[in-house]
């Protein structure tokens, strides 16, 4: 919490703290609950106030789906833990405010992994759950929601209820960002693994249809699959890529020494970025010296590489609080899906953001399966682009506007975990579920003890 | 609420028929504003302010507000923010008074420092207690370079400027911490009614200039913003120059 938050004593008498999201823009006060038993969350709901609570975790939300301006905000990391592992069965009971990095120093031992993992295993269960996430491994396996079992939830009237998927509470409550209720518990079936490391092959990709093409073609023999995307490459070079695809190493793998010990979870921890750095510190000529190195360093091809868990889906976690980097006007995501058969769309967003030199160094595109059953789930079948942007740079709240609108024209959507500024009237367009979520917290939280300020932007 | 770009969705105007303003709440419609609250004494030129802001999609409401009526703010400014959350209150009622005439009429200039500095005081005060109740919003403060240092030739207005600035300046750092952004805005000349007649100072600017100022102080969550910027500097100077010789200078 210490990153995303600021006490400061004040003349004011309400006892408020300072929260943001991951992107580290538009600050707001809440009163900051940390419970630490369930009758203790029980509590901190009934009495939160008339301008309610949400549920938080790590934090890693990227814009204001965990802050509640002038509410009550739950911390759940302290409630934290893993209450029984099912180690042949390969299910977890935890609590919701277990890291995906504790599930992992747990799991990994008993030749057990996460189903999903975003890109950051600083998320908790709760957090994976309330905005349905999704990992490298979409395209196989879904969002993470779709590997919990049960769920309990605390509603507005106190009670706690245990849902199952296929029920119209859990259908909302995965990707329903904290708002139908906080998160207990979970039961989770995990992903069996032989080793702690991942086979990885990499090739460089000189544009972006080449791209498509190859996502296209070869995406299923892989369990993961990611491209990381260079959007500062104009003219024949646009959308060059590297793709990185691969699946745990088999013990077989690994060679004599390490099998050994196939199982232990390393990883790298980097000393954290500092508390003040520059503004502009990402510009266009720092940001694409940086991609274009990236790309070099890239092998054209190779395949079967050995890289650790961490290197292959968390490079970031190796720098705590690299979202100081982009200094104190903070920076903004913009992840959207257009479904398949919008390829034209993709390639204009594409070409829109290479064109006007957004200084983005952190983009990848992905190939999304199937749709999840969440009500305001963000996974379409297609392609999904992400990419972070200072959000000082001058005139980019209007381009965002125009991306939307492209990405809202072919069916597409924004990501909610991801959202800091999208227009509200888009939003029922990109959701089509969107009003039988809101008939239903209508009708379970009929006094709105559940909000935030995503909720209130939005007015989800 | 505010976006990650400061930009908010409902504006509470104190001083509705401001050209200021009014450049700013147009500005901002055209990003993100929905639902906009002029107040202000209720006359014709307040109506047709409402129905200009309404031709360009808002939702606008008229409040009579009086600056020279502190008692009034609580509850004038308590039914607005009973309707919903104010994201941001642009402080931009303000009289420039007629140094001459109110340098021989005394009642004259206490009008001036009243709805300058009492009346801001109060309003400011109301204001700061809502937005730190909903935890978030911006509270936007009109000052003038004049407040930065009192000239021979608008002294009575220039003081009352400086008091609603330190006012200002103070107040932002008891809500720092808060979720509450205060921004100070000091523009040089402005090219509106209020100024129509006089003469122009160097750098004078336009309320449109004025506006585009915070839109990007909001976007930077600015404490201070000079319009234009280079009067940052030049008030810098002009701040350390002895008695003797700025009372001298031809501003």
């Amino acid at each position: 919490m210490s990153a995303d938050t600021d006490s400061t004593p004040h003349v004011t008498g309400l006892d408020h703290t300072t929260v943001t999201g991951w992107g580290r823009t538009a600050p707001s006060g809440a009163r900051l609950i940390r419970p630490r038993t369930y009758e203790e969350a029980a509590a901190a709901v009934r009495d939160c106030g008339a301008r309610g609570g949400i549920p938080r975790g790590l934090g890693r939300a990227y814009g204001d789906a965990a802050q509640n301006a002038g509410g009550a905000v739950l911390d759940m990391t302290g409630l934290d833990r893993v209450h029984a592992i099912d180690a042949d069965g390969g299910i977890v009971l935890c609590d919701a405010g277990v890291s995906l990095h504790r599930l992992m120093e747990v799991l990994l031992p008993l030749g057990w992994f996460v189903p999903v993992t975003p890109g950051t295993r600083y998320v908790t269960v709760g957090g994976a759950i309330g905005a349905d996430i999704h990992g490298k491994n979409h395209h196989v396996s879904g969002s993470f929601s779709r590997h919990v079992l049960s769920l309990e939830l605390l509603t507005a009237d106190g009670e706690i209820r245990t849902l199952v998927p296929g029920t119209p509470l859990f259908d909302a409550t995965a990707g329903g960002m904290g708002l139908t209720g906080v998160i207990l518990t979970a039961t989770i079936r995990l992903q069996p693994v032989e080793t702690a490391m991942m086979s990885v092959d990499t090739e460089r990709v000189a544009d972006l249809d080449d791209l498509m093409a190859r996502l296209a073609a070869t995406d299923h023999r892989y369990r993961y699959s990611v491209a990381w995307i260079d959007l500062l490459a104009r003219g024949a070079a646009t959308g060059r890529a590297v793709l990185t695809r691969g699946d745990h190493a088999p013990l077989d793998a690994l060679p004599a020494r390490a099998r050994r010990d196939p199982l232990s979870f390393r990883t790298l921890r980097l000393p954290s970025a500092p508390a003040v750095l520059p503004e502009g510190l990402l510009s266009r000529t720092t940001v694409g010296l940086f991609n274009e190195l990236w790309y070099r360093k890239a092998p054209r091809a190779r395949s079967g590489q050995l890289q650790r868990i961490s290197a292959f889906f968390h490079p970031l976690d190796g720098v705590p609080h690299w979202n100081r980097v982009y200094g104190r006007g903070g920076f903004v995501q913009y992840q959207f899906v257009v479904g398949h058969g919008q390829e034209d769309t993709l390639r204009r967003v594409v070409r829109r953001i290479s064109g006007r030199r957004c200084p983005s160094f952190l983009a990848v595109l992905k190939r999304f399966g199937e749709s999840d059953p969440g009500w305001l789930s963000f996974p379409v079948p297609g392609w999904t682009l992400a990419l972070d942007i200072p959000a000082g740079l001058p005139g980019l709240g209007a381009f965002l506007d125009e991306l939307d609108e492209e990405v809202a024209a072919a069916d597409g959507r924004v990501y909610l975990a991801k959202d800091a500024r999208l227009r509200p009237e888009l939003l029922a367009a990109m959701y089509p579920r969107l009003d039988d979520f809101r008939a239903l917290r209508a009708e379970l939280d009929p006094r709105g003890v559940f909000v935030s300020d995503l909720a209130r932007r939005l007015d989800l | 609420m505010k976006d990650a770009f400061g930009l908010p969705q409902s504006l509470l105007v104190l001083g509705g028929t401001s050209e200021i303003a009014l450049a700013t709440a147009r500005r901002l419609i055209a990003r993100r504003t929905r639902t906009v609250w002029l107040a202000g004494r209720p006359s014709p030129a307040l109506e047709e302010a409402a129905g200009q802001l309404r031709g360009l999609g808002a939702d606008v409401h008229t409040v009579a507000f009086d600056a020279l009526d502190p008692t009034s703010h609580e509850a004038v400014l308590g039914k607005v923010f009973a309707e919903g959350d104010v994201d941001m209150v642009l402080l931009a009622f303000g009289l420039l008074g007629d140094q001459a005439r109110d340098e021989r009429d005394p009642q004259a200039a206490v009008r001036v420092a009243q709805t300058n500095y009492t009346g801001a005081v109060s309003a400011g005060l109301v204001c700061a207690r809502s937005l730190q109740a909903q935890g978030h919003g911006s509270l936007v403060v009109l000052s003038s370079v004049a407040g930065e240092r009192a000239r021979r030739a608008n002294f009575i207005y220039g003081s009352s400027k400086a008091g609603l600035d330190a006012f200002a300046q103070g107040l932002g750092d008891a809500l720092h911490g808060t979720g509450v952004h205060v921004m100070v805005v000091r523009p040089g000349f402005v090219r509106t009614r209020m100024t129509a007649g006089l003469p122009e100072s160097p750098l004078a600017t336009t309320p449109e200039a004025v506006a585009a100022a915070v839109e990007l102080g909001l976007r930077r969550r600015s404490e201070t913003v000079w319009v234009p910027g280079a009067l940052r500097v030049v008030m810098s100077a002009l701040r350390h120059l002895p008695r003797a010789v700025f009372r001298r200078l031809p501003v």
